[in-house]
């Protein structure tokens, strides 16, 4: 069993600034599963995944990435492990052109560079139409696809993605969570953070809720999705 | 003036812009990465002048010239691991207030290792010999100095633009978490930028000061203060236009001298720098700013 749990986070915490961010949360990423974490805003779900990224150091606890502890380690060192994180906000490099973006994401290594951004250029045929361009001057979803192209050039095992949908129109949401889905099925884990709950919970095998700091609640997708209390609290339908 | 005089002022003008140049890319390339005014830089500058008072006196110049420009490259990397990376997540203030007291410290340990007393520059016969081009009369080093700063110029812009440390360092220079998140170690393309800035600043070093024949501690403070204020001219942040505020610092000067106001030659460079602030704060080449939701 433990052999398919592909991220192990036990009993982590984080403080911000004397603000206790994440407060003794575990969770188990099954491999090759969307796995999401849905709760309102500051309830450290991205500070989860900053931290598991390696750029904000925990107070204490375990983070295991197919069985080897990744805590205290380097972001460098964590993304050559096979982990990535597309930042919430996209973060494109607007000073570099799309195709810069991509190759930036592959930094870390340098075996068939070409190969990987023409299967990128596959999965965004967009990106290969601007591929001159600076990223700074593409729209809001073209900008989160290069953030999705930019992360799967690091050729991940897992991706984690903070808020994909963020600022994004209805129709360009459904795009990415596609994207989403065709990620998965090629064999890479996600885990996902969405306030678009409705969205994320139908997409996930298995979820969790993060309210101030802690999981209150965990579960299927589907479970979580007919749930009364998180109906009541993220999906935006009353009790009777 | 006649046409040759005129020639020859714009010969020594372009000569002493490209010095400050050289050295005010440095102050620009690091402000591009860690949004910091290096204020030791100037001192980094002197310090180099002193390395080649030393190193010169025990071996040919051929030997000297890269045992300086290592030294220098060394030093300031050093200056960054030391004064600035313990606080690359405080405030900005507290970094440029560190940059400060590093530049006192210069300063001050060069005065107390070397006495106040200006040393004399060793002559560099090569780059001092006379070269006649049509009615132009001067040293190699007044004819080499431009040219020079073109081609490093030319060079660091492609090493940026084309190379994979060049990105990296256009990524970290807009965004550290991001590049970070990349796999990118900032920390080694931090200090890759102020070798390449201290590289720069000890190749202008060596042709400012075979011109100017001292070096005493604080020889580098003017010069320093000119250039930072020639890469804000230019646009801080843009390589372009550190070079050309270069130029234009070192033309303008040369020109007042020519005209007999050489008094205020100095107070040039400052004037320049309030009315440019006044009326085009970005420089000539200033960051484009491109907000977008």
């Amino acid at each position: 069993m433990s052999n398919d749990i592909h991220l192990k986070i036990s009993n982590l915490s984080v403080a911000y600034g004397g603000i206790q961010a994440v407060k003794d949360i575990s969770i188990e990423v099954p491999k090759g599963k969307i796995v999401t974490l849905i709760g309102s805003n500051g309830a450290g779900k991205s500070t989860t995944l900053r931290t598991i990224a390696g750029v904000v150091k925990p107070k204490e606890g375990s983070i295991q990435f197919n069985g080897e502890e990744i805590l205290g380690k380097s972001p460098d060192y964590i993304v050559t492990r096979g982990i990535t994180l597309v930042p919430e906000g996209r973060r494109v490099f607007d000073n570099l052109t799309v195709l810069e973006n991509l190759k930036i994401g592959a930094y870390v290594h340098k075996h068939r560079l070409e190969e990987d951004i023409e299967q990128v250029y596959r999965l965004f045929p967009r990106l290969k139409e601007r591929a001159w361009q600076f990223a700074g001057t593409l729209s809001g979803g073209e900008q989160q696809m290069l953030a999705v192209g930019r992360a799967l050039m690091s050729r991940p095992k897992m991706i984690m993605m903070d808020e994909p949908s963020l600022g994004l129109a209805p129709l360009i949401i459904k795009d990415i969570f596609n994207i989403i889905k065709t990620v998965n099925a090629e064999g890479i884990t996600v885990l996902l953070i969405e306030q678009n709950a409705n969205l994320a919970l139908k997409i996930a095998d298995h979820a969790y809720v993060m309210e101030t700091g802690v999981i209150t609640l965990e579960g299927t997708g589907a479970a979580l999705l007919a749930d009364e209390s998180v109906k009541e609290a993220y999906l935006g339908k009353r009790k009777e | 003036m006649d046409f040759a005089v005129f020639l020859q002022h714009c010969l020594t003008g372009i000569s002493l812009g490209g010095a400050y140049a050289l050295i005010a890319v440095g102050y620009t390339m690091v402000y591009g990465i860690l949004r910091l005014i290096n204020f030791a830089h100037g001192d980094i500058f002197m310090m180099a002048g002193y390395f080649m008072v030393f190193a010169s006196s025990s071996m040919p110049w051929y030997l000297a010239t890269p045992i300086v420009l290592i030294a220098t490259v060394i030093l300031g990397v050093l200056i960054e691991r030391a004064a600035y990376k313990p606080l690359r997540n405080a405030p900005r203030m507290s970094i440029m207030i560190s940059a400060i007291g590093v530049s006192y410290l210069l300063q001050n340990l060069a005065t107390y290792l070397f006495t106040a007393l200006p040393r004399g520059y060793p002559t560099l016969t090569a780059l001092k010999k006379i070269f006649q081009i049509g009615p132009l009369s001067a040293s190699l080093v007044t004819f080499i100095t431009p040219v020079l700063t073109l081609a490093l110029v030319y060079v660091l812009i492609l090493l940026i633009n084309h190379s994979k440390i060049g990105m990296a360092m256009r990524a970290v220079s807009k965004d550290f978490e991001t590049a970070q998140l990349m796999g990118i170690k900032i920390n080694r393309v931090i200090s890759f930028t102020f070798a390449i800035g201290s590289l720069l600043a000890a190749i202008g070093s060596i042709l400012y000061f075979t011109d100017r024949m001292t070096v005493f501690p604080f020889s580098g403070a003017l010069p320093g203060l000119k250039c930072f204020v020639a890469a804000v001219l230019g646009g801080i942040g843009s390589i372009p236009g550190a070079m050309v505020g270069g130029f234009i610092l070192g033309l303008g000067e040369t020109a007042l001298v020519a005209m007999g106001y050489s008094t205020f030659s100095d107070a040039f460079t400052f004037i320049l720098l309030i009315v440019m602030l006044i009326f085009r704060p970005t420089g000539i080449f200033g960051e484009k700013v491109t907000d977008k939701v």
